[in-house]
Formats: structure tokens, sequence, C-alpha cells
């Protein structure tokens, strides 16, 4: 067999895949859902309906945010417990029904001839309609005492099987200071642009592709900056909330309980804003973020298989960009956030996640070779491939809201992800090609400059037929499309860009 | 017959008793408040406008204070103390004489201020024209804006240097105006007529607890405190002393209510030398 043969078929089934995992993935996202924090308990709690904290919910406007900030707590001397007439329980409930219709294009499938298989494949797309349902979340959260918050989100995948999304208790306004509060668990990061609070439900538009974008074949577990993460928080800001900062530190695990993964790395997490009166336009704010931090590629081995919790041979990876908020009025405003990345060429390789998670703290199996979908171990002695570099990329997220009134929001994001520099270089040109150590198999050459690139659409309206204090109920249309350079199936002749796209109908309401 | 008379009776006292809360609420409609949209406020330099101030009035403030701003949104029966009725244009926190309408800035600072003690958080969060143009909007609710003018702010001296003489001085100014027989002795709210205590409506009400730490409703300055006893509360038990108490009295009186409250201050450390005790109410006229 010819290297040129070989790697043909091995890129086939790469892509093939890649292919499968994209659907799956957008399943996943989608019935896995995004648990998303509203709370109608809240509301309940001091007499405000959901519009005076959520743009539209789940998604803050700045007085919902400077509630959030100050541990929710409007700081008007009724937030203690006390306060509460003794029946009251801060528990808010949020499912999804829905009828969705997804279609992923450029996928490979098995052919038969006369009930047996050929032994060849065919590409075609995959379309799937139906009724459907999100994970069920139980969100309780509020004050244990004045300055004292907490937050528990137990959440459940459509079958209620259940993982702790969100878990964490808050020091707030530390010796009387805004501009001291610390936060200890499980939470999402310090983002102006809420993942967690996403008003789109679909697998590829109910997440911030700008926030989880790695390159193809990548294996940093870490990077994933719309994730809850376990770790500590500090958080400042002004009274009025005009100026934030904040500065965690997590462990490189992507959230996963039981140091099963990146033990022994860490990740930091800095953010700062900004906001102003533009008058009759509205606050603005302005603000960056950058995140900085190692996670493993070799976890030590028994019998060839990675020991969960013993990763070492940490390497380095970084996310940094800015974000503004702009509003243009009472109707119509625009977030955008921006985004460098970086990760080390040993990521870049497929060296990372030997232990392999469901994501929401479980160990489902480890990997004692690369095999697709199981990256390989930096056992020592392992060196890179010629042509291995460090891929690096671009990102932008362009968000914007016309606000017909609290109870009517149509929403439109553009997301483009743009890779600069792939992990395949150059040098790659040589007749072994690369390694993909995601899949065990060799590539020739150097990855195309756009290999990987995403871009995708999401428009939609919720309409709330009602807005009060007790309850928060949604009629929600949305679509979603989204297009990846070269990661289409090709029977092995090469790469094809592959479309997806989602149209999703639904009630979302919550009590 | 006599039993269907008794039933027809109380079928209609039933009915009559029913529609009685709904009466005032049922006399008015949002239309009736049309002609009044054209009125403005005016703080500093901004102009405000109360059809600009709609939206906002919708999404933050009408779940409590109604959408005919009568203080009877839907949280009306949950929450205490009662929301505003916009309709009565009677406001506690003025700089103006008890009685008179409070200027355009007072509503704007309360806006932003919140109220302690209530549910009325701060609302902060505002750009200042978005203020402006609530103020604007909360005053197109009440003909009075039409036909009175808002007082004239009162005059309130500069403040004095805090002595421990000023101090004993606010503390017979605290038992001469019986500020005790609501407040206590102490400022722990619990003064004899406290348990007594409604507003205007007839709805009880607590006097402020010095001792708390919760921040006074008007304000928590030194200025503001002297505005709040010197203008009153309106709609409250909490009356103006501007005729009962001189303005330098004031001042020792502000100097006075510092100790008492739950904050570290200058005036608590002169008074813990003084080894000031609390007011006697049985202690003669002036010999305290």
């Amino acid at each position: 067999m010819s290297t040129l043969t070989r790697s043909r078929r091995h890129s086939r089934s790469f892509l093939t895949s890649l292919s499968v995992a994209a659907l799956v993935a957008a399943f996943l996202f989608l019935t896995g859902s995004q648990p998303a924090n509203a709370l109608p308990a809240f509301a309940r709690k001091y007499g405000l309906r959901c519009s005076a904290c959520h743009e539209s919910w789940p998604m803050l406007n700045y007085f919902g945010q400077k509630f959030k900030d100050n541990g929710y707590q409007l700081m008007n001397d009724r937030d203690a417990p006390i306060w509460q007439n003794p029946g009251y329980w801060p528990v808010t409930f949020r499912i999804t029904p829905i009828w969705h219709r997804v279609s992923t294009g450029k996928v490979e499938v098995d052919t038969y001839s006369g009930g047996a298989p050929t032994g060849g494949a065919a590409i075609q797309r995959i379309s799937t309609s139906g009724f459907d349902l999100s994970g069920l979340d139980f969100h309780t959260g509020g004050t244990l005492e004045k300055n004292i918050s907490f937050y528990l989100l137990p959440s459940s995948d459509p079958t209620g099987a259940f993982h702790f999304e969100q878990v964490f208790g808050r020091l707030d306004n530390m010796f009387g200071s805004p501009w001291l509060n610390i936060k200890f668990g499980r939470f999402e990061l310090d983002n102006l642009l809420s993942e967690k609070r996403i008003l789109t439900l679909t697998g590829n538009g109910g997440i911030y592709q700008t926030y989880h974008f790695i390159p193809v074949g990548d294996a940093n577990i870490f990077g994933q900056i719309g994730d809850n993460q376990l770790g500590i928080e500090y958080l400042g800001h002004s009274v009025d909330d005009r100026t934030r900062i904040s500065a965690s530190l997590i462990s490189s695990s992507d959230g996963n309980v039981n140091l099963s993964t990146g033990a022994n790395s860490y990740t930091a997490f800095f953010t700062g804003s900004q906001a102003f009166d533009a008058g009759r336009l509205g606050v603005q704010r302005i603000g960056f973020y950058a995140m900085a931090g190692e996670a493993a590629t070799y976890y030590l081995t028994t019998g060839g298989v990675p020991i969960g919790g013993s990763g070492i041979a940490n390497k380095g990876f970084t996310r940094e960009g800015f974000v503004g908020q702009f509003y243009f009025g009472p109707h119509v405003d625009l977030t955008v956030v921006t985004q460098h990345g970086s990760d080390n060429a040993w990521f870049g390789q497929g060296y990372g996640n030997a232990i392999q998670t469901d994501g929401n703290g479980g160990t489902t199996a480890t990997c004692s070779s690369p095999t697709p979908g199981c990256p390989a171990n930096n056992v020592p002695g392992t060196v890179l491939p010629v042509g291995s570099q460090a891929p690096s990329w671009n990102g932008y997220t362009f968000e914007g809201h016309y606000v017909y009134s609290p109870q009517l929001i149509f929403i439109g994001r553009f997301e483009s992800e743009r890779m600069s520099r792939q992990a395949n270089g150059a040098g790659c040109a040589a007749a072994m090609g690369c390694l993909s150590a995601s899949s065990g198999t060799f590539t020739a050459g150097p990855s195309a400059s756009n290999f990987g690139n995403i871009s995708t659409y999401t428009i939609g309206y919720r309409y709330n037929p009602f807005m009060t204090s007790r309850a928060g109920f949604a009629w929600h249309n949305e679509y979603n499309w989204l297009h990846q350079d070269g990661t289409g199936a090709t029977l092995g002749l090469g790469t094809v860009n592959v479309n997806t796209s989602e149209l999703l109908i639904g009630f979302d309401f919550d009590f | 017959m006599r039993t269907r008379l008794q039933k027809w009776s109380l079928l209609m006292g039933a009915t009559a008793v029913l529609a009685l809360p709904s009466a005032s609420s049922a006399q008015l409609t949002q239309a009736d408040f049309e002609p009044r949209m054209g009125i403005e406020s005016h703080v500093g330099n901004l102009t405000g406008h109360a059809k600009d101030a709609k939206g906002d009035y919708r999404r933050y403030c009408v779940g409590c204070h109604g959408d005919l701003g009568d203080g009877n949104g839907e949280n009306f029966p949950w929450v205490d103390p009662k929301p505003r009725d916009f309709q009565q244009a009677v406001f506690k926190c003025r700089s103006t004489p008890t009685g008179t309408l409070p200027t355009d800035e007072d509503l704007f600072n309360t806006i932003a201020r919140g109220l302690d003690r209530s549910n009325m958080p701060q609302w902060s969060t505002f750009t200042k024209q978005q203020r402006a143009d609530l103020v604007a909007w909360i005053k197109h609710y009440s003909p009075r804006w039409a036909t009175e003018k808002p007082g004239t702010p009162i005059t309130i001296p500069s403040e004095p240097e805090v002595t421990a003489d000023r101090i004993k001085a606010g503390r017979d100014v605290f038992a001469r105006v019986q500020c005790w027989k609501c407040h206590g002795v102490l400022g722990q709210a619990n003064g004899p007529s406290a348990a007594t205590l409604t507003d205007d409506l007839g709805r009880p009400i607590a006097p402020y607890n010095f001792t708390e730490g919760a921040r006074p409703k008007c304000g928590e300055t030194d200025k503001d405190i002297y505005r709040i006893f010197m203008t009153g509360l309106d709609g409250t038990p909490m009356p103006s002393y501007a005729d009962n108490i001189k303005p330098e009295e004031a001042w020792d009186l502000v100097f006075y209510l510092r100790t008492l409250m739950h904050q570290n201050s200058k005036e608590k450390i002169l008074a813990k030398g003084l080894n000031l005790k609390p007011v006697d109410p049985n202690a003669p006229a002036g010999q305290q």
C-alpha cells in the first residue's frame, strides 16, 4: 500500500468521523441544553418583573448584571432571607419542549447492494426533524445571609440523568466594599456576553462558537470560555457597577469534577470593563478579557492505560479579546466579542485530553492509543512531527437585538472563526506528512489556511405573551446556519466544506 | 319570601363589597393621562419627556406602581411598604416644605438612590436622561403638577463643626420635640407610639430604626438627615419640624442622631467621652 493511498484512506475515515461527530455534537448540544439562569424566584422575592433584570429572559440587562454582581441582592436592606416569608423557597424550574429540524451535509454513509454492504461509501445530507425536549434545570440561588450568596443548579439531560451544572458560594461586599467579592465553586466565567444566558437554543446557535472554538484535531481540553469552570473568582465593581474587574483561578479541567483531567494544571482568567452614559443612546460598555493557562499532555499509565488525575507535561494556551455592548436608543443594541486564541503545538497535534469525559464530570473512557476521538498520550520520548506549529486563530461574535417591547425581542447573530496559523505547517509537505494524533493517521502536506474556519448565522425571536413577577413563558422561533471549511466527507478525494442548518420552534418556560 | 329577600340582600351586599376595591381604578384609564403626556421635567441641563419614559416604566416600574401609577401593580398585595401612588403626588423625600410638591431633582435623586427598607431598588443603572424622562412620566399621573408649582427648597445653613456641647444640645432637642415617642430613647424604633403609627392611607408604618444600619430613606449625608426632619416625610406620621427647631438646633439634632446610628462616626467618639445617657421620657421639661 502506498503512503498516499494509506493517507487517503485514513483521511477519509478521519473526515467521516468529523462529520458524524458534528452531527452528534449538534444533537448533544441541543439535548444537553445550555442551562440558563433566569430566576422567577428572584422576581417573586423582590416583586420585580422579569423585564427589570432581563433584556429578555434569560439575558441580563445592566440592572440585572448589577443585581448579580451584588450577590443577587438589591442592596436595599431586604436581601437577607429573614425578610422573606418562611415559606419562601428560591427554586425555579426550566424546561423547553420543542420541534426542530437539523440538516447536515457531506456525511459519509455506507452503501449496500442486495442487502449486503458493498464496502463502499456515499456522501449525502442527513436531515432529521421531530418533537423533542431540552433537559430540566433546577435553579436555586440567592442569599444565605446578607452578603453571603449561593447558587446551585442541578441540571438533567432529556433522559433525566443529572449533573451539577453550577454550584458556588460567594462572599459579597466584604468589609462593606463592592470591590471585594469572592466566589468559590463551579461557575460561569465573568463573560459580559453570557453563554449561560444566551437567547438562542439550537445546537450550533445555542452556544457562542467564539467561546468554544479550537482548531480541528486540537485536543486541548480547556479553552472553553463558555463552559462553567471549577475554581475561585474575585470580582470588584463600583457601587453603580459602571466599572467592573474580575480575576479567576480555575482548574484546567473544563469544569469536570473528581480531578479526572488536568488535575495538576491551572488557568487564570481576567476581565475588566467600563460603562459610560451616552445620553439618549443608553449606557455603553467596553471591556476586555484575557485567559492564560496550562493543561496536561501526558498522563502516567498503568498497563498502557492513562491514569486519571496524573496529567503532567503541561503546555500553554491563551485567549484574549475585547467586548463591547452598544445601545442605540431603547430598542436596538449590539454586542461585539473578539478573540485571539493560541494553543501550544502539542495540543495542535492532538495531544491533551487522554481521559475522555462526558462533559459533566464523569469519566467515560481512557485512551490507550490514538484512535478517532481519543487523543494520544505524550509519553516520554515522543517528538512532534516535522512541521508542527502552534495553531492560532481569530474569532468575532456580533449579536444584535431589536427590542420591540419587554415582551418581544428579535435576535440576530453572526460569528466568524478564522484560523491564522494551522497546526500542520509548511514542513508537513514531506512525504510522510504530519501525524494527526487524534485519528492516528497521517495527513499529507500542510493544512489549507482556511481548514476548520467557521461562519454561522442565527436569527430568531422570543415572544412573551405575559410579563409578570411570577413566571416566564416564551414562544421561541430560531434558525441557525453553520458553515465549516474543509471538514466535509469526500470519500478521500480531498476536503470540502460542510453546511449544517437547524430550525427550532418551541415553548421556553420557567416558574 | 323573607329568605329570598335575605339572599338578594346578601348578594347585593357582596357585589357592592367586591366592587369597592376596583371602583377607584375603574374611574381612570390610561387615556385619562394622555393629555398630560407632554409634561416635562428639568434637572440641570436635562429635559425629560414623559413620552420617552413609557418603555422604561413598563419594563422596570409597572409591576409595583401599576399601569395607572396608583401603586396598585401586581405586587401591591405582597410588598410592604406599599408602592407610591403617583396620582396623589405626595412624596416622602423632598427638599421642599411639607405639603408642597417636590422638585424634579428630588424625584430624580430618589430614583437613583432607591428607598432602603422597601422594595424600591437603587436605579443608578439608568442614564441621567432616562431618569429625567421617568420624572416627567411620574408627573404626568397627577393634575397637581399642572396647577401647582413645586415648593421652594428649604435653606440649609452650612454645617458647623461638631462639638461635645452640640451633641448634648442635640440630645435636648431630641427630648424636647419628643423624637423618642416613635423612634425610642435609643433610636431603636420602639417608642411608646411606634406600634400605633399609620400612614395617611391608614396603613401601619414603622418608624426608622437608627441602630440597624439601614440607610435613612431620603439620603444618608448630614444634610439629608437635616432635610428629613425639617421637611417631614409627607404621607407618613413623620412631621416637619421646621416650626419647632431652629436651624442651629437642627444641626445639633443631626449630630446627636449620628451617635445613635450603627455606623462609626466622629459624633460617636465624642459621645463616648461625654458618657451620654438616653433621654428620660419621665423627666420634667428642660431637665434632661
